[in-house]
């Protein structure tokens, strides 16, 4: 099958914050850049992020990159690496002023500074009291934001290709990336994307469970394609689970309710986070009220027919209060719990928000790996960014807000780094290998040619299935063992998806084959790696690494303070060090400590 | 003007969980009945940015356009019927 070729610098598969910030970089400096999106770059999922973007510019409260470094590597329970978190907390700054000067309307001060306000995790003077740290523009931080972008990209003639799907990564012999495959949706023609340097910026997984905060399109096609490509991902075993999401739909209810006094309680009306943090009750980090809500569940104190959830309260407030500051969320609980939260409790569970682990990359945005005793090697003409990718800056748990600033930090990185490489020459275009568009080829002759296969909507459902049940908020090492095996099985299913639809053109049930195959390398990923883990820290929790006066939180630095890498092939495992030094000597690192709040 | 069918279906992905919760049942039952027209109403419709079109849906908003009304009427029924089940 003959494939039509298309060279460039550099091609991005994402156009979200990260991709968005990367190409600018790229396109400014004149390079010949090419970004590839499933969807219009402005309905990336970028769009839902309300809360705003940390940066410790010290415009309402006192603040410095000090404490947020503190923040981030305490919030991450000493997992994130210093140097990559010192270069973000102190690139802050930069890139959200960069932002502002790009046309981000945030919301602002009287004195015509950008407004901040404060965030869970976030504090001054190394955790003694909460800091404004959040800068947004109003409830529409990452739409501002990527148009914003958008609009700076249009200017910088960056070659946008909107609905084109990348499938797989190129590698030649020596295992350098030298492109991506990808098919555009419009005829169903697969090409090759030639480029010096391969940035991915494909966003998050949090599709792989059952219940969930992110829209349908975030598949994990970037971390897919490095898996079978053989590169290893970092951590997945960490995912942050958000308290509040909606019963049965996942639609975030924000952390604003319970700042605004909203209670959570248990089927006997008991306000139960008294029992677990009783000094910050229903507003303790989101770890913590997961973790909460989920033993009310399991010890059969949950609400409803099924007890499988408990209630948001806030039927005390005010309608006025209610209908004034929390507006979007009466519309979110009417429509899809049915319950005018002015009237009623809202029913909710903790839902999984965020993927911490990805694509493993240094703080310059190269993707690196183990190779010849380095173990973190860097992959010549590959790049990450984002939430794909694991600087690692979040560690075992990330803090709200800190994501946005991922993207644009790093995100810029990456762009700064291959316009080094290529102008130092460093990087080159490499010659295409002859097998270049085989893996992509196969793949979609596979699916074309499936008889008597698998239902692509029954076996993304029993993988979410899995994975919630086997690998959610509280993990117990019976249900995990079993979740090894019962995850491969239905991998093994996905190897044998079917589809009706044969036609070429705008085919959404062959796209959606497609991205079953990323979604599943994630789901290995995470289920083997939280397996594996034989300890508590941050967002993963076990019944068999308790808190005890030895080990507290069931942290187990002793062995396990380590990154985890998965490999595809065989799902083998393998580990490499933490950073505990930072990038400069500006900062003294961090000390392993107890995570207490 | 025709419009191709997947093109729009897949214009129904959107950036917003909300959005994607109502249009499942939206796309299962009601897409495939509607003619050429509605089609070409339908894609104008969802070319409005996210949160604009989730406020026109949670009735935050007005309509702006008579002829997208229907189509509100039944995202919002979508919605409602729809559980976790969701082709995500
Ligand atoms: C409801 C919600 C609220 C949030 N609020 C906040 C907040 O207030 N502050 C904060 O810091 N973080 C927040 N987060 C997290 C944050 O929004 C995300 O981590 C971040 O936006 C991810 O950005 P990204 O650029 O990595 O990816 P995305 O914005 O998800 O973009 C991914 C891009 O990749 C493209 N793509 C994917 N696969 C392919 C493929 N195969 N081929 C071609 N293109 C592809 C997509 O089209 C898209 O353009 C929130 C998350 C959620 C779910």
């Amino acid at each position: 099958m003959k494939v039509a070729k298309r060279s460039y610098d550099a091609v991005i598969v994402g156009a979200g914050g990260a991709g968005l910030r990367a190409a600018l970089q790229l396109s400014e400096a004149g390079l010949k850049t090419a970004v590839l999106t499933k969807v219009f770059p402005t309905r990336s999922h970028t769009v839902a992020a309300q809360g705003g973007v940390a940066a410790s510019l010290g415009n309402s409260t006192e603040d410095n990159w000090h404490w947020h470094m503190y923040d981030t590597v305490k919030g991450s329970d000493w997992l994130g690496d210093q140097d990559a978190i010192e270069f973000m907390c102190k690139k802050a700054n930069e890139v959200v002023v960069e932002l502002e000067h790009y046309g981000m309307p945030f919301d602002r001060l009287d004195n015509g500074k950008i407004y901040q306000r404060p965030f869970g995790g976030h504090s001054q003077n190394y955790g003694k009291t909460p800091v404004s740290r959040s800068c947004a523009a109003a409830d529409r931080t990452g739409h501002a934001m990527l148009h914003a972008l958008y609009q700076r990209n249009v200017r910088a003639n960056t070659q946008f290709f909107v609905e084109w799907m990348a499938l797989d990564l190129i590698r030649d012999a020596d295992g350098d990336v030298v492109g991506v495959t990808a098919m555009e949706m419009e005829t169903g023609e697969v090409s090759i994307f030639h480029a010096k340097a391969t940035i991915f910026a494909t966003g998050g997984a949090g599709r792989i469970y059952y219940s969930s905060t992110n829209a349908f399109i975030n598949t994990g096609d970037g971390v897919g394609m490095a898996a079978r490509a053989g590169v290893p991902l970092e951590d997945m075993e960490f995912w942050q689970f958000h308290p509040t999401g909606v019963a049965g739909a996942g639609v975030l209810i924000t952390e604003g309710v319970r700042g605004e006094g909203g209670i959570l309680r248990n089927s006997s009306g008991d306000r139960f986070m008294e029992r677990y943090a009783p000094n910050l009750k229903d507003l303790a980090s989101r770890d913590v009220v997961s973790r909460a809500m989920t033993t009310e569940i399991n010890e059969g104190r949950g609400c409803g027919t099924d007890k499988d959830h408990v209630l948001l309260d806030i039927t005390h407030l005010s309608p006025d209060t209610i209908m004034k500051r929390l507006p979007g969320i009466r519309e979110i609980s009417i429509q899809f719990a049915g319950i005018d939260p002015i009237k009623a409790p809202i029913p909710v569970v903790p839902t999984c928000h965020y993927q911490m682990g990805g694509i493993p990359t240094n703080y310059k945005g190269q993707v690196v790996a183990p190779k010849d005793g380095n173990a973190s090697s860097p992959v010549a003409g590959f790049y990450a960014a984002g939430e794909c990718a694991c600087a690692s800056v979040h560690g075992a748990n990330r803090l709200g807000t800190n994501s946005l600033l991922d993207l644009l930090v790093f995100g810029k990185s990456a762009g700064e780094t291959v316009v080094e490489d290529i102008k130092s020459g460093n990087l080159s275009l490499k010659a295409l290998p002859e097998d270049a568009a085989d893996l992509a080829l196969a793949r979609m002759a596979r699916l074309e040619n499936q008889t008597n296969g698998t239902d692509v909507h029954e076996v993304r459902l029993a993988m979410q299935r899995t994975m919630q049940k086997h690998a959610g908020v509280f993990r117990f090492s019976d249900l995990l063992k079993e979740g090894v095996t019962k995850i491969m099985e239905v991998a093994e299913q996905a190897k044998h998806t079917q589809i009706k639809d044969k036609s070429k053109v705008w085919n959404t049930a062959r796209m959606e084959a497609l991205e079953l195959d990323n979604l599943i390398e994630v789901a290995k990923a995470t289920m083997t790696s939280a397996e594996a883990r034989k300890e508590s820290r941050g967002a993963h929790v076990r019944d068999d690494a308790p808190d005890t006066a030895e080990f507290p939180n069931g942290r187990r630095d002793d062995e396990w303070l380590k990154h985890t890498l998965w490999y595809s092939e065989g799902n083998r495992l393998d580990y490499k060090p933490v950073n505990l030094q930072p990038m400069s000597e500006d900062v003294d690192p961090i000390a392993l400590a107890t995570r207490t709040y | 003007m025709t419009m191709h069918r997947g093109r729009v279906r897949w214009h129904c992905r959107r950036a917003l969980l909300e959005l994607d919760i109502v249009l499942t049942r939206f796309l299962e039952r009601d897409f495939d009945q509607l003619s050429d027209a509605q089609l070409v109403d339908l894609q104008d419709l969802l070319n409005l940015e996210d949160h604009d079109l989730w406020a026109m849906v949670n009735g935050s908003t007005e309509c702006s356009e008579a002829r997208w009304m229907p189509f509100l009427g039944m995202f919002r029924e979508s919605g409602r019927e729809s559980t976790i089940d969701n082709k995500g």
